[in-house]
This record gives structure tokens, C-alpha cells and sequence, in this order.
């Protein structure tokens, strides 16, 4: 057994809502998603158009950039909608599921005997393949690429995120399966990394074919791009491909039943949610009727997601691409009266500015206010203390602001993703919009290179 | 009621209104009565707690002591001069009346340029010239003329922040560059024996022979003895509750702690700075003593920390986060060579008989080297990391 990596800064921020791990059975949903936003940088070509029938793997539309690399139905029905934003971005494909599921036929096998050609194909052909994502840069990897490594978090460590050991039991099998899956598609190692802090779910300690890592201590802990930084680091030129579990385990079912079976479960948390549980659902799934009578009264915001990195949905929503919680906090759009000389005995900070100091143990309901106005960069040192990579955030920022490549490339920028500047964002003082700033700088850098 | 109010009339500083000009001026002051409506649109959803004007906010209560004990040590060292004895709250109150004006001045003067500059940049006003406005007052001795001040405080914001571009641009720590402002272009108001003490210049109903020199005065000169205006010994006690001379802020060592304290507890205040400032003293006071060859040279190390302007530099001067160095090893860097040069200015240059403020200053100035270094070795370990073997 490898040693323990201690990862000694990051928060867990203490929010209200973390949900009870009992599932819950909701009416199946009548209508999914699939939303190209959800993938970055990807550029949506549609092969199916309003009416046309589906099956669960039938093809809905493919990267213009990689025509090879599909997303397919999660379920069986009728294309119900096809929604479109600004200048006709595709938003969302609505499927209107029958009520029977009926799925497309894909090739079944031991992945471990097939050559990474065969996986590759099975998985594109599927729609399977988006799961796995690469680093630099945060998209969806390139078929065409071979990694260094693959790396799997079997935690996380977001706020009120779900707790992975709970979510993939019983599936050892298909996990396996989809590991092996994964390995023959790198010329290196696979890496599944636990979290020490607990016994882990015998579905990851007992895995075959894999170097397990353990890892210890606060958010982003859990993220893979903390887990990379300490492993295996990138350099400029590498590749790294990460997966979810989940989606190992989807991979799994792939290569056992020929199918695309798109069922996972999501933990619905948050403040505002008044039995916060976990849910076996399909992928796409609207969370109508997870949240109907299950949320509270007030004026809420619904997010597919953890309230870090999440994105913002409509009640009636749909579960993103990647996400396995949905979380439902208050939004904050009301005036404080001198709110910042208050005592703030219920205001949450990581500072100890506010006397909520005094009750370290409380959970908070902390609503969606920006709590301040945006600054020039002021504060130092605060992005530090919850950035556990040995880079300087700071000094990246600003060389993306002046968008110095080379400055870029030699402060790690392959090495982060929007997510892992998440909490420096949750605690900056200036309140300035970092994830943005990385996205923005990660996409010159695609465009550039 | 307010908040209807204040809906009410904000249309007229909406671009289109009829004080449309005055937009930046009015939402300084909507953002000071009311944290704004606003929610997240991108990124995380929720934030912390803290913005600018809670740390601001902050960091004046944290001079709150100060201040409050430099009141009081006003009246007592001026009915000391004219050998009356007051009680305590008879000292504040004649304090009070001397100083409360500076700050006045202070404020009035500094806000009025932001308020111009924010309202011709199109940008909001920024919180910091909330804590430089409290550190000024409490930096200058309190004899000093009022229009002087405010000079010192236009010039220290437009001088010392604005040309670069504004809060969290500026090099220089602009409360310093008010007093540095101050001590060349005013120096006889600035130093001597008889600015520290309010009345000292007028002269009326002094003691004779009552003397106003500093502590640090007296050691420059070779006498290591401190005695105080009418010859009675000064204690290590006097030295640290601040029962001494000085500028109308710098004198308590234990009001600066009190601050530091705060500061520290609430984490707004870099403790890192601050050891390494008394480090760096305490280090360079002890290679003096090593080498003396006068009185100056031979006072104990820690006496240093406790005279002068050493403590209030180290604790709310040094920390200011856009002068002071912003990576971690480069604020143990910074803070060492911030107390190394000031006690080394204090004890060997002849010219001036302080020399946290030039440390500072200077320190300010080399800061963004220390920080390029530092980060200069961060990128030679990446590249190092990606030659496989080394």
C-alpha cells in the first residue's frame, strides 16, 4: 500500500444540507437533457432533428472539431425539443422517454483482451467516450491522444458533495470492467485514489489493475487535478486523462451488456431541500420531481452541481453531463443595512471577522449575495491558504489578465482547471470572478497553441 | 424606510439620470448604508462573508486602541510640560480636542480626492483610504499644523496611489509616503524637541527647563539614561504602556499589540510580516551590540522594539498587502530586511533619528523583487520537473 499524501491547505466550507445516505425513489422524470454547454469547448453538430424517435445510444449530435466523438440518448423516446439561446447556440436536446427503455446494441467483451482501437471505438460509438476528460486545458479528451496516465478520484470533497463509497455499492464488477477499459487506452498507469480519512468502499480497495493512492485532508482534496499535481505532474506537452467513478462504472456496463445504460445515482443537498437524499435516476434526468414538495418555501436557486463549481438550473432543470448532486441554497438578492459593521453572528467567513468565530461547529445556510463589491487585488496570502498546489495562483491570474503565454505556460497552467481556483474564488476578499479567469486563460491557450 | 429612500432617488445617478456624473459618489455611499442586491451570476455561488470593507473595517478597529491611548497620552504629556496633574479622563479629553481634528482633516482631505479620482476614472471608491486615513493622524506628532496635514494626505493619495493606477496599483504604503512627505518638506515640524508635545512650541506656563525629546532623541545623543521632560527616569514600563514622546500613535507598545492581536486573530494581518520585522530588529540590534563603539550602538536589542516607531511600523505599516512582498517566503524576506534597515538607519545614520519609516519604504520599493525571485524559483522547479533524470 502507497503512502498517505497529506494535503494540508483548502476548506471545507461549513454549508448546511448534506444528504442523509438513504435513497430515495422519485417518479421517473418524463423528459432528459442532453446540453452541449456541458462540454467545453465543444461545437455541437446535430444529427437528429424534433420528432425523430431515439433510442438509449442513439447518436444526437457530434463535435464539429472531432466528428467522431458523439453524445447519444440516455434514454429511449422522442426528440421532444431542441432549445437554442443567443445566436442559435444549442442549449438543451429534450427527449421525451418512453415508457419502456429500449437501447441500441454496442459490442460486448473483456476489455482487458481487446486492443485500445476496439475500446476506443466501442466507447465513441456508444457516446461514452465524453466521460473521460484530459488535462491541460479541462475538455473532453482527444481520441486520438495517448496519456501519460488516467486518474480516477474515487472521493469528493466539494461542499455537500456525495460520498462515492455509498454511491457505487454493489457495482465491483462493472467497476472492474471499466477499469480495465481505461487501461488499455493509456501507456502508463491507471491511478484510483482514495480518501484515507475513512475505511473505502471495498468496490475501490479491492480494485485490480490500478495504483492506489490515498489522500488526506480538506477540499480540493478530492479534486483530480490536486491528486495529479501530487502523483504524476503535468508538463508542458503531457496528457492526463481523468474519469468520474460513476462513469467507470457506466463503462463497465458498456463492455458487459453491449448497452448504454445511463443510470447513476445523484445526492439532492442543500439547505433549502427538506430530506436531503441520495437518487437512483438516468443521466439528463429533470429534477422536477426530485425537488417537488422537497424544497423549501423561499426564493431558491437550483444548482446541477456542488455550489463551488456547479452550474445554475431552472427548478424543472435538468442534471449536467457530469454532475451526480444537485443542490438547492437560497438566493441572496436583498439589502443588508450596514452589513459589513454588523456583528455577524450567522455570517460564515473563513476569516474570523465576524463573531461567528464563536460557534465553529455550526452548519450555515449561506445564500447566493455576492456579499460585497468586486475589488482590485488586495488581500494577499488568501488564495494561498486553500490552494494546495505548488504554483502561484496569484501570479498566474495576472498572467492570464495580460495574456502572457509563455509566463502562463511557466506558472503550471496545464496543470489547473477552473475548479481547483474555486475555493481561492469562495474566499477572495476583492471578490473576483478567478474560475472565469482560468476558463478564459485555458481557452487562449487552446486557441494559441 | 432609508432603503425605499434610497431607491427612490437612485434613478437620477443611473446612466441617462440628472446626477449621472455623480454615480460613483452615490453608490460609495449605498454600498456603505446597505450591502448591495447583488447575487452571483458566475462562478461559485456562494461567497465568503468578508468583503473590502469588513477588512477595512477591521484594521481601523484594530488602530482603535492606539488611538485611544494616543489621546490620552496628548493631555498627559502636556499637563506633564505645564506641571499639572490631571486625571485620566481630563488627559483624553484634551487629547481628544487635538487630535480629533487631524483625523477630520485627514479624512476630509483624503476622501475628497478619492471621491474626485473614482468619479473621473468611472471606477467605485475603494475602502482603502478608510485605514490610511487612521494611520496618518497617528504617525504624525501632534503639534503639527493642521493645513500641513492636509497637503501631506492630497499629496500621499494622489502621489502615492493614484498615479499607479489606484488601490492595490500603488508601490509605496501612501500613509508613509504622507509622513515622508511630511518630514522632508516640513522638517522642523517633524522632528526636533518641541513638536511632540502639544504646547512645547507656544511655550505658555512650561515648566523651566522642561525638555520634550524622544527617547530615541536622547539615544542618538549618547544618553542612554531617558529621562522624561522634568529629569525622572523613564522604566522599561513606561516604554511599553507608552508613557512617553513620540507621534501621536507609535508611543504604546501594548495599544499596538492589543491591534496586533486583532488583526492576527481575525487573519487580516500577515503574522509572518510581522515576526520577521521584530526578528529582523531584534537581530540587527543584537550584531549592533556586538560591534558597539558608542552608547547608541550598546542599547539592548529588545529595547528597540520598544521605542520609536519600530512596533507600529512592524505591525500596521509593514502588513499592508499591496506594498508588502505577496508571497509567503518573500513576506519572511520583506519583513526581515523591513526591521534589519530600520534599526541599522535608527542606530548609524547621523541625518535622522528614525528610520522604520525609510525601511518601509524602501522595502516597499523592493518588494515586487523579492516576490519575482521567489517566483522566478517556483518556475525553474517546473522546468526542472519536466527534464526527466535531473
Amino acid at each position: 500500500m502507497s503512502e498517505v499524501i497529506k494535503i494540508r491547505k483548502g476548506l471545507d466550507i461549513k454549508i448546511k444540507g448534506e444528504a442523509e445516505k438513504i435513497f430515495m425513489r422519485a417518479e421517473p422524470s418524463e423528459l432528459y437533457a442532453v446540453k452541449p454547454v456541458d462540454f467545453h469547448n465543444l461545437i455541437p453538430k446535430l444529427t437528429v432533428r424534433t420528432g425523430d424517435k431515439v433510442r438509449a445510444g442513439t447518436p444526437l449530435f457530434f463535435d464539429k472539431n472531432h466528428p467522431d466523438v458523439l453524445l447519444t440518448s440516455p434514454v429511449s423516446g422522442t426528440v421532444d425539443a431542441i432549445n437554442r439561446g443567443e445566436r442559435r447556440h444549442i442549449l438543451e436536446i429534450i427527449i421525451k422517454a418512453d415508457p419502456v427503455v429500449e437501447y441500441e446494441s454496442f459490442i460486448t467483451g473483456d476489455p482487458a483482451r481487446m486492443d485500445a482501437g476496439e475500446i476506443k471505438k466501442n466507447l465513441l460509438e456508444s457516446g461514452l467516450w465524453p466521460v473521460i476528460r484530459q488535462r491541460p486545458y479541462d475538455i473532453i479528451a482527444n481520441p486520438e491522444d495517448i496519456p501519460k496516465a488516467i486518474f480516477i478520484s474515487a472521493f469528493n470533497t466539494a461542499p455537500l458533495a456525495p460520498d462515492y463509497d455509498f454511491v457505487v455499492k454493489g457495482c465491483e464488477a462493472d467497476f472492474q470492467i471499466g477499469i480495465d477499459a481505461l487501461a488499455g487506452l493509456t501507456a502508463g498507469r491507471v491511478y484510483l485514489n482514495i480518501n484515507d480519512e475513512y475505511p473505502a468502499s471495498q468496490v475501490f480497495t479491492m480494485a485490480r489493475n490500478v495504483q492506489i493512492n490515498r489522500f488526506r485532508g480538506p477540499h480540493p482534496a478530492g479534486n483530480v487535478g490536486v491528486q495529479i499535481h501530487n502523483i504524476d505532474p503535468i508538463n508542458k506537452g503531457e496528457i492526463v486523462w481523468y474519469v468520474a467513478p460513476q462513469d467507470v462504472i457506466t463503462i463497465g456496463r458498456l463492455f458487459e451488456k453491449g448497452i448504454y445504460d445511463a443510470s447513476k445515482v445523484v445526492a439532492l443537498t442543500g439547505s433549502e431541500v427538506i430530506r436531503p437524499r441520495y437518487y437512483k435516476i438516468t443521466g439528463g434526468s429533470s429534477i422536477k420531481n426530485m425537488v417537488n414538495n422537497n424544497v423549501s418555501e423561499s426564493n431558491n436557486r437550483y444548482i446541477s452541481g456542488d455550489v463551488l463549481t456547479g452550474r445554475k438550473i431552472p427548478s424543472d432543470g435538468y442534471i449536467g453531463y457530469y454532475d451526480s448532486q444537485v443542490t438547492v441554497i437560497p438566493e441572496g438578492d436583498h439589502y443588508e443595512f450596514i452589513g459589513w459593521a454588523r456583528p455577524g453572528f450567522r455570517k460564515y467567513s473563513v476569516s474570523r471577522s465576524f463573531w461567528s468565530w464563536l460557534m465553529p461547529d455550526r452548519q450555515y445556510r449561506i445564500d447566493t449575495n455576492i456579499k460585497g463589491g468586486e475589488r482590485a487585488f488586495v488581500m494577499t496570502g488568501e488564495y494561498e491558504r486553500v490552494f494546495p498546489m505548488d504554483i502561484y495562483p496569484v501570479h498566474l491570474i495576472k498572467a492570464i489578465l495580460v495574456k502572457d503565454i509563455d509566463l502562463m505556460e511557466k506558472l503550471g497552467i496545464y496543470e489547473v482547471a477552473p475548479e481547483d481556483f474555486a475555493l481561492c474564488e469562495f474566499v477572495c476578499t476583492s471578490k473576483i470572478n478567478v474560475q472565469s479567469i482560468i476558463r478564459e486563460g485555458l481557452d487562449y491557450m487552446i486557441k494559441e497553441m | 424606510m432609508l432603503r425605499s429612500y434610497i431607491n427612490k432617488i437612485k434613478h437620477h445617478f443611473e446612466k441617462g439620470g440628472r446626477f449621472e456624473k455623480l454615480q460613483t459618489t452615490f453608490e460609495a455611499f449605498e454600498t456603505f448604508l446597505y450591502v448591495p442586491n447583488k447575487v452571483t451570476i458566475k462562478g461559485a455561488h456562494i461567497r465568503d462573508s468578508i468583503d473590502m470593507k469588513r477588512a477595512m473595517a477591521i484594521v481601523v478597529l484594530a488602530l482603535m486602541p492606539a488611538l485611544i491611548f494616543g489621546m490620552w497620552n496628548v493631555g498627559y504629556q502636556h499637563f506633564l510640560a505645564i506641571g499639572e496633574y490631571k486625571s485620566v479622563w481630563e488627559n483624553f479629553v484634551f487629547g481628544f480636542v487635538h487630535v480629533f481634528p487631524i483625523v477630520v482633516v485627514v479624512y476630509v482631505s483624503g476622501l475628497a480626492t478619492e471621491f474626485i479620482f473614482a468619479q473621473i476614472r468611472g471606477h467605485e471608491v475603494n475602502e482603502g483610504f478608510l485605514v490610511t486615513g487612521m494611520l496618518i493622524p497617528l504617525i504624525v506628532p501632534v503639534a503639527i499644523p493642521l493645513w500641513m496635514v492636509a497637503v501631506a494626505t492630497i499629496f500621499a493619495v494622489i502621489i502615492g496611489k493614484e498615479v499607479f493606477g489606484g488601490t492595490g496599483m500603488n508601490i509605496l504604503n501612501p500613509a508613509l509616503t504622507a509622513r515622508a512627505f511630511l518630514f522632508f518638506a516640513y522638517p522642523s515640524e517633524m522632528s526636533g524637541v518641541n513638536v511632540w508635545i502639544e504646547g512645547l512650541k507656544e511655550g505658555r506656563n512650561i515648566i523651566d527647563g522642561f525638555s520634550g525629546e524622544t527617547i530615541l532623541a536622547q539615544a542618538a545623543s549618547g544618553n542612554t539614561a531617558y529621562v522624561n521632560g522634568i529629569g525622572e527616569q523613564y522604566t522599561t514600563g513606561d516604554m511599553f504602556l507608552g508613557f512617553i514622546p513620540g507621534s501621536i500613535g507609535e508611543t504604546s507598545t501594548l495599544a499596538i499589540l492589543i491591534g496586533a492581536a486583532i488583526l492576527l486573530y481575525t487573519g487580516i494581518g500577515s503574522w509572518r510580516i510581522m515576526l520577521s520585522v521584530f526578528a529582523g530588529g531584534l537581530f540587527m540590534g543584537l550584531v549592533l551590540n556586538l560591534f558597539a563603539v558608542n552608547p547608541f550602538m550598546e542599547i539592548p536589542a529588545w529595547q528597540h522594539l520598544l521605542i520609536g516607531g519600530f512596533a507600529f511600523g512592524a505591525v500596521f505599516m509593514a502588513t499592508d498587502p499591496v506594498t508588502a512582498a505577496q508571497t509567503i517566503k518573500g513576506k519572511y524576506i520583506y519583513g526581515f530586511l523591513i526591521g534589519l534597515l530600520a534599526i541599522l538607519i535608527r542606530v548609524l545614520n547621523p541625518a535622522y533619528p528614525e528610520g522604520v519609516m525609510l525601511a518601509i519604504l524602501l522595502m516597499n520599493v523592493f518588494a515586487p523583487l523579492i516576490d519575482h525571485y521567489v517566483v522566478a524559483a517556483n518556475i525553474k522547479k517546473r522546468l526542472r520537473r519536466a527534464i526527466p533524470g535531473s
